[in-house]
């Protein structure tokens, strides 16, 4: 053989998917939300989302640049880490913020760890939650500039309010019914106020189904997510099963952004099958907890963050039974 | 509801489209015949003829180096050129014997001539099968008849006929049951006639139904035997899996699968072992796979075992542009070649040439925990973690993880978008691991 061949162990043959097209793939599902938030907010959430996209690409080239790191192939996930952080922020929000946020999210929450997969912090909520902390007033304010027709039509709330739709409901009496309040099919729609893309439930929900049909992520953490936090709504909240109130819990806030595309992170989220369901439980029953007891109305970032630092430890408890040791393992538990 | 497959896998692209509608030629070799010593598990065979004797078809050239070894037999007459170490598929230079053919296919007495196995013992066919020189002929190389004497025998109760073929490409498997389904059928009725309490079962994968089809007629009538459908998925027909698909055992490491009642033989084998005991001719042909982009004709070949497999691939039209990769066996678990002058043995399935290397396309990156590893493990693993555990050469947290269950089927490396060479390094540690024990047996042996 005159020709040079490659010689490798096998497998020979690889599925074709890369990082590089998951990561493509999580941008492409979020374009949906991305598009309602611009046609709501206007162009000033895009230029939001642009300039996150944009600082978080430039801050990792910039570590890359000064770290040496040797030349990688790239693989899109800090498009994904300044998208995120994009539609966590409210349209009015000074340009500088984000530039920072991504900043914070790319070098201090991922590369400091270690770099792609070693972070142990989703990237993009370690930078919201930062800057909520530093900046809380910024990141909640919801001011729509008067006479934006697709606000203003939201029900019984005038165009300047501050208030998101769940910060509402958790002000009214037991006895107030929610639709009294506000549409949960505005809510549903997204055509309240809020962050820029966390209003549509439904542009979120197709960019879900979206990671679903491309087999980028399973449902078992969104749905553990979701139905645990609605059974905790339904048993605690106090309501009863009141179905507006509680469509209007799961569709509000962050939690639909949160559970399709923030806590299936891959990096930060359990990869054991048994692991993922019981985080997505944790995550809800959280949430649930928090939105009841806390003062503030959200809750998803910080119970996503929380339980991100449980992860190890939740594969540890979660670890697959091997194929023919299943019932080796019981014996081993019983003695 | 019966289950017709097993948790995990993949479904690489199968492109056996290439070859299985073609009929599998004879194909006469030209050039000399080469032996190597070691074509199976265990000890190397021990040559029992010098440079210079004439050799018969069918002659036992090699004796059995032990008691798990196998004999082997020549494919051609001819004279024994000489003795020397040759390349093989692994890659290492193994000691064989070459034989100069001349072409007259002079036969030892009594080659393929019929014989009643109803006529023989248990313990007579057993001894035929060990003379014959059958080990597994779907890649392991076991010694079959050391498979086929189990501590009890009353305990058997499935013999499978492992006709699933799962590896991509390969089609020579699915040839045999079209063109040798008779065969398969009588070399089960042998095997079922050493235990009782045993019915057979040929598994197949229902992207073949003709072959389905085919081999339910033939076992019409045939009370002891069923065709059973498995759903195509590789490595559908790995030994652990197809148990558990079949009878709902499962085995682990440290069991053989007599342990769940069963007997695996792949159909290439049952079909040698029918041609031992009933045509009293021992495995001196096999079935080979020549395919792939970068063959100009492909198709599968009867061969005669010892047969360069440059003179496969020239029978097969030659290459029509330069390879970039070779395998001999699957693209799951057939080893890269980097050289073609190497001769088929009793284990070679296939030889496949690609234009491209899909390894190319996938670049190596930091894992990104995305659980595809662990979901497409048929073993139930978490392949992450075994290489993380690899890596660093913990070989206590690699068996705490449960490494010594890999079975090497590559599914994991296969998935991983992150391009991690899971499979081999996985491998690697369990094949370390593997070798300490050994050595460790084998001292502990000598100390008494
Ligand atoms: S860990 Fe072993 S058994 Fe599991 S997929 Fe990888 S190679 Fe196959
Ligand atoms: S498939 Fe690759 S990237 Fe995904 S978890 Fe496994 S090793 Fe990591």
């Amino acid at each position: 053989m005159k020709e040079l061949v490659n010689v490798s162990a096998s497998p020979h043959d690889r599925s074709g998917r890369t990082t590089a097209s998951l990561m493509l793939d999580v941008v492409i599902a979020l374009i949906p939300a991305s598009l309602f938030g611009v046609f709501q907010f206007g162009l000033k959430a895009l230029l939001v989302l642009v300039t996150s996209v944009v600082s978080a690409v430039l801050a990792e080239y910039l570590w890359n640049h000064f770290m040496k790191k040797p030349k990688a192939p790239y693989e899109c996930s800090a498009v994904v880490t300044g998208l995120l952080l994009g539609l966590n922020f409210p349209a009015s929000i000074p340009l500088w913020i984000p530039v920072v946020g991504s900043a914070f999210a790319i070098i201090v929450v991922k590369q400091m760890y270690g770099g792609l997969g070693r972070n142990f912090m989703n990237p993009a909520l370690g930078a919201r939650c930062f800057l909520v902390i530093c900046f809380a007033g910024r990141m909640t304010d919801f001011a729509v500039e008067k006479g934006n027709a697709v606000i203003n039509g939201f029900a019984g709330v005038d165009g300047l309010s501050r208030a998101t739709p769940l910060g509402i409901i958790k002000d009214l009496s037991a006895t107030t019914s929610v639709g009294s309040a506000v549409s949960v099919s505005d809510m549903f729609f997204g055509f309240t106020g809020g962050v820029i893309g966390e209003t549509s439930a439904l542009a979120i929900l197709i960019g879900g189904l979206y990671l679903v049909i491309r087999k980028v992520i399973s449902l078992r953490i969104p749905l553990a997510y979701i139905i645990s936090c609605g059974l905790f709504m339904l048993v605690f909240s106090g309501r009863g099963f009141d179905a507006e109130y509680l469509i209007a819990q799961l569709v509000g806030g962050g939690l639909m952004l949160g559970a399709w595309f923030m806590a299936t992170d891959y990096v930060t989220s359990p990869i054991t099958p048994w692991g993922q369901i019981i985080y997505g439980i944790l995550l809800g029953v959280l949430t649930g907890l928090i939105r009841l007891c806390s003062s503030g109305a959200e809750g998803v970032s910080f119970t996503i963050i929380f339980c991100n630092l449980l992860v190890p430890l939740i594969e540890k408890m979660t670890m697959p039974k091997a194929f023919g040791l299943e019932k080796k393992s019981k014996k081993k538990k019983e003695a | 509801m019966r289950k017709d497959t097993f948790r995990g896998g993949v479904h690489p692209y199968e492109g056996k489209k290439l070859t299985e509608d073609r009929e599998a030629i004879t194909y006469l070799p030209k050039g000399d015949l080469v032996f190597p010593m070691s074509q199976h598990i265990g000890a190397p065979a021990k040559p029992i003829v010098a440079p210079g004797d004439r050799v018969l078809m069918g002659q036992t050239i090699a004796e059995a180096g032990g008691f798990v070894s196998s004999p082997i037999a020549c494919s051609v007459s001819g004279h024994v050129k000489e003795i020397k170490p040759v390349l093989t598929v692994s890659g290492s230079m193994v000691q064989a014997i070459v034989v100069e053919n001349d072409g007259l296919y002079e036969a030892v007495e009594g080659l393929g001539e019929e014989r009643d196995p109803a006529s023989l013992s248990r313990q007579e066919i057993r001894d035929i099968i060990r003379d014959s020189g059958i080990v597994g002929m779907g890649g392991a190389g076991f010694p079959t008849f050391i498979k086929l004497s189990p501590k009890n025998d009353a305990a058997i109760d499935t013999i499978i006929v492992n006709g699933s073929e799962c590896e991509p490409y390969l089609t020579s498997d699915y040839r045999v049951m079209l063109q040798e389904g008779e065969r398969i059928i009588g070399g089960l009725k042998i095997i079922l006639s050493l235990f009782d309490n045993a019915r057979g079962v040929i598994a197949i994968e229902d992207n073949k139904p003709r072959a389905i089809e085919h081999m339910k007629e033939l076992a019409k009538g045939e009370d002891r035997i069923t065709v059973r459908k498995v759903k195509t998925k590789y490595p559908e027909g790995a030994e652990r899996q197809l148990i558990s698909v079949v009878t709902g055992r499962k085995i682990n490491s440290s069991m053989l699968p007599a342990d769940a009642g069963c007997i695996v033989d792949n159909v290439d084998t049952v079909v040698a072992v029918y041609m031992a005991v009933a045509r009293r001719t021992p495995l001196i042909r096999r079935l080979v796979t020549v395919s792939g982009d970068a063959i100009t004709e492909p198709r599968n070949f009867i061969v005669k075992t010892g047969t360069n497999y440059n003179e496969l691939i020239e029978a097969a039209g030659g290459f029509n542009s330069n390879p970039v990769k070779m395998i001999s066996g699957g693209t799951m678990m057939g080893l890269a070649l980097f050289d073609t002058n190497i001769p088929v043995t009793k284990t070679s399935s296939a030889l496949l040439a690609f234009k491209e290397d899909p390894l190319d396309k996938v670049p190596t990156q930091p894992c990104i925990r995305c659980g595809r590893c662990v979901a497409a493990c048929p073993q139930h693993l978490v392949p992450q973690m075994l290489m993380d555990a690899a890596e660093k050469f913990d070989n206590e947290a690699f068996e705490a993880v449960n490494g010594m269950e890999c079975v090497e089927c590559g599914c994991c490396a296969y998935v991983c978008p992150s391009g991690r060479p899971l499979t081999q390094a996985i491998k690697q540690t369990r094949r370390s691991i593997l070798d300490e024990r050994k050595k460790k047996a084998a001292a502990a042996a000598a100390a008494k």
